[in-house]
């Protein structure tokens, strides 16, 4: 799904606009209660250092959230990203910002990332054909999609099809 | 040994032209050295000093007889038609061209090999015991894991982008001839008090800058639970393991900072949590397609004993001499582990031309065997010999100029390619591998010294293993000068220890004067059976110091 335009991202020392907005984890664990009773959709950035772990619970209150990745090596957000779908059950949407590249969409979308906003703007067609260089995955992981090791499975219990 | 079905070979051909696509953005410019790296990396890619350099991945250290001889053909083809066997049980060619990448890659495809993660900072080939299925030892073929594991990490969503690169090890005996001990995961296959097979994890060993030697994680792990166990040490690396500063980002680093204790709890917190979640279980059936891939070939029931050998034996000493030391106990009656070793006198230690490789793979189809081994010390190993053939079979490497009867001794010397080669490298190591060699040529010298492991690192990343060598040498650059530091004590094997340095340096003129010297201290004071190992735990560094530095 493309990015969701309609968030404002706001600074540490901005007042927040109407509307959608997205804040530092800093930010919301000063400001909890006030951001959450805004009765608007609230999203929340994470940077690469920044655990999810700590927002806990809350988590089910967030619309969005950013995994920032300040530099395409530093691999933490795909944990993060994973970590938010297993332990904290995350269902609102990830969206993955900073320093990515293509060769990395099918990674990030495999440990439960929905979005993306990368340097060099991709087409959704784009970001599908970067999806499928590869057709097949090893292992499990968050997306749950069939393995090779699911598809041996398959062509055991029926193997004349 | 195992064979791609559809997926798999789907897989590396599908790698292979994604990998063209990513050379023509390089090429194009639409991405920059720095962002096509990591992807030529996890593809084995380097640039060199002065070319670029192809790392083929060689699962496990085995390989086929098609297989070799597609090297051979490979390195022919688009190289100077040899390559080099590494430490890590891999192939490497050192003269390749950028254009010519993803071609090699799709030949490689066509006999089920790849270049997949033999560099970057993810999941690293897995190395085995290269006496699989043949050690008399054995509790199981580590191999059958190691594939599990080969596929499990292969372009592992979650860790792909790892603070450093990551290096398993797997052995399946007591022994231990896959140095789990200075693995980031080191895997011994064991067996508990009610018979059932499991395995024992070490995390946090390494060479390199920093070497230490690794901590039990988990001390039975059963066999449906290993991927998740391995799982959970990997996350606690990608979550926590440093990223300020390249020299302290291997999870040896994590595990030394925050003790293994704290490391134990975290892994046993992860691990609880995915083994609930059922996700990661080890399909039985998977692992039983993989483990029939490696059962043993069906044996001949031969004698223990063979007349044709013995007879060859007394007849030719240079035959009796390689048999003293090349070729080891094999677990079944009438059959032998013969170990070709790379290191002739003279020559590059790992180094193999196209045409050896080519008429060693011919070997291994006219002697019956499927399977030839890369060892982790740079030789190679027909693990499945029928002993009234090993003297045919010597006649045949002898003419190919493969018969040294050196495996174990002072002339088994590893070396790192160094700065002949090397980007990284500080100092040349092959050259003094050569020089040593020369040194300890004479056959009687080299069995009088028994077992010594000498192995030789052009810079501090380790490479060749200096740490862990008996005598180890470390090429360092001193004011733009080689130097060469000595350490003593080291051993990857089950008594793992790393060696010490001794002193000051030596530069490339002295250096095989010194290990002259640290062995004649060790003639001196050896007592009966001792390795210079033995006898340098006993009496610690001064007597050696005082031989080497006495003014």
């Amino acid at each position: 799904m493309p990015a969701d335009r309609a968030f404002a991202a706001v600074a540490d020392n901005e007042p927040l606009p109407e509307g959608p907005a997205i804040v530092s984890l800093a930010r919301f664990q000063k400001e909890r209660d006030s951001l959450l009773a805004r009765g608007e959709k609230l999203g929340l950035r994470l940077e690469a250092s920044e655990s999810p772990e700590p927002i806990g619970a809350d988590v089910h209150k967030i619309a969005l959230i950013v995994l920032n990745v300040p530099y395409f090596r530093d691999g933490r957000a795909y944990s993060w990203a994973r970590l938010l779908r297993t332990r904290l059950h995350y269902k609102g949407e990830i969206r993955v910002t900073g320093h990515v590249l293509r060769d990395q969409v099918a990674f990030f979308t495999r440990v439960g990332v929905d979005s993306f906003e990368l340097p060099r703007p991709a087409s959704e067609s784009e970001l599908e054909a970067a999806r499928a260089e590869i057709s097949q995955v090893y292992q499990p992981s968050v997306d749950g999609r069939e393995t090779i090791w699911d598809l041996r499975a398959c062509r055991r219990k029926s193997p004349a099809s | 040994m195992y064979r791609y079905d559809e997926f798999d070979a789907q897989f590396v051909r599908e790698r292979a032209e994604q990998f063209r696509g990513q050379v023509a953005r390089r090429l194009a410019g639409e991405l920059t050295e720095d962002e096509f790296k990591p992807l030529r990396l996890m593809n084995g890619l380097y640039l060199q000093l002065h070319a670029y350099m192809l790392r083929i991945a060689i699962p496990y250290g085995t390989l086929s007889s098609r297989q070799l001889r597609k090297l051979g053909y490979i390195a022919r083809k688009y190289d100077r038609g040899y390559g080099h066997f590494t430490t890590r049980q891999n192939l490497q060619l050192h003269w390749s061209q950028l254009p010519d990448v993803p071609d090699m890659l799709l030949e490689l495809a066509e006999v089920e090999m790849h270049c997949l993660q033999t560099s970057g900072n993810c999941v690293r080939n897995i190395t085995a015991d290269h006496f699989a299925a043949a050690g008399s030892d054995e509790i199981e073929d580590p191999r059958i894991i190691s594939e599990v594991l080969r596929q499990w990490s292969t372009l592992h969503p979650e860790f792909s982008f790892l603070p450093r690169k990551f290096k398993i090890a797997v052995s399946g005996s007591a022994a231990d001839r896959a140095a789990i001990m200075v693995h980031d995961i080191g895997i011994q296959i064991v067996r508990n008090d009610e018979g059932e097979i499991g395995y024992r994890v070490y995390t946090g060993g390494g060479l390199g800058r920093t070497p230490f030697i690794g901590h039990e994680v988990g001390q039975f792990v059963a066999k449906t639970d290993i991927l998740a166990f391995i799982e959970a040490i990997m996350r606690v690396y990608n979550e926590s393991g440093r990223r300020d500063n390249i020299h302290k980002a291997r999870i040896k680093i994590l595990v030394h900072q925050i003790g293994p204790e704290e490391m134990r709890k975290r892994v046993e917190r992860e691990f609880a949590e995915i083994k609930a979640s059922g996700t990661l279980q080890l399909p039985e059936a998977e692992l039983q397609r993989i483990a029939a891939y490696f059962a043993p070939p069906a044996f001949e029931e031969l004698p223990y004993t063979s007349p044709e050998l013995d007879q060859a034996k007394t007849s030719d000493p240079a035959f009796a001499n390689w048999l003293r030391t090349n070729v080891d106990a094999h677990k079944v009656p009438g059959y032998a582990i013969a170990t070709i070793s790379l290191k002739r006198i003279g020559e590059t230690p790992g180094d193999c031309s196209s045409d050896q490789m080519e008429a060693l793979a011919d070997l291994m189809d006219e002697f019956g065997q499927p399977e030839i081994r890369v060892t982790h010390e740079q030789n190679l190993v027909l693990p499945h010999m029928r002993k009234r053939d090993l003297y045919a079979l010597w006649l045949k490497l002898d003419a190919l100029g493969l018969s040294t009867a050196n495996h174990g001794l002072a002339t088994d010397i590893i070396s790192c390619p160094g700065l002949d080669y090397c980007d990284l490298a500080n100092a040349r190591s092959i050259n003094i591998a050569k020089e040593i060699a020369r040194r300890f040529a004479d056959l009687e010298r080299q069995h009088d010294l028994g077992e010594l492991k000498i192995k030789i690192s052009g810079c501090i990343n380790a490479c060749g293993h200096h740490h862990v060598g008996h005598i180890g040498i470390l090429g360092v650059d001193r004011k733009g000068v080689e130097n060469y530091q000595i350490l003593l004590g080291g051993s990857g094997a089950e008594d793992a220890s790393l060696g010490e340095i001794l002193g000051p340096g030596f530069d490339s003129e002295g250096i095989a004067d010194a290990v002259e010297n640290v062995v004649a201290t060790y003639t001196k004071l050896r007592h009966s059976g001792e390795r210079l190992l033995d006898t340098y735990r006993r009496v610690g560094a001064a007597p050696f110091k005082e031989r080497l530095y006495a003014r």
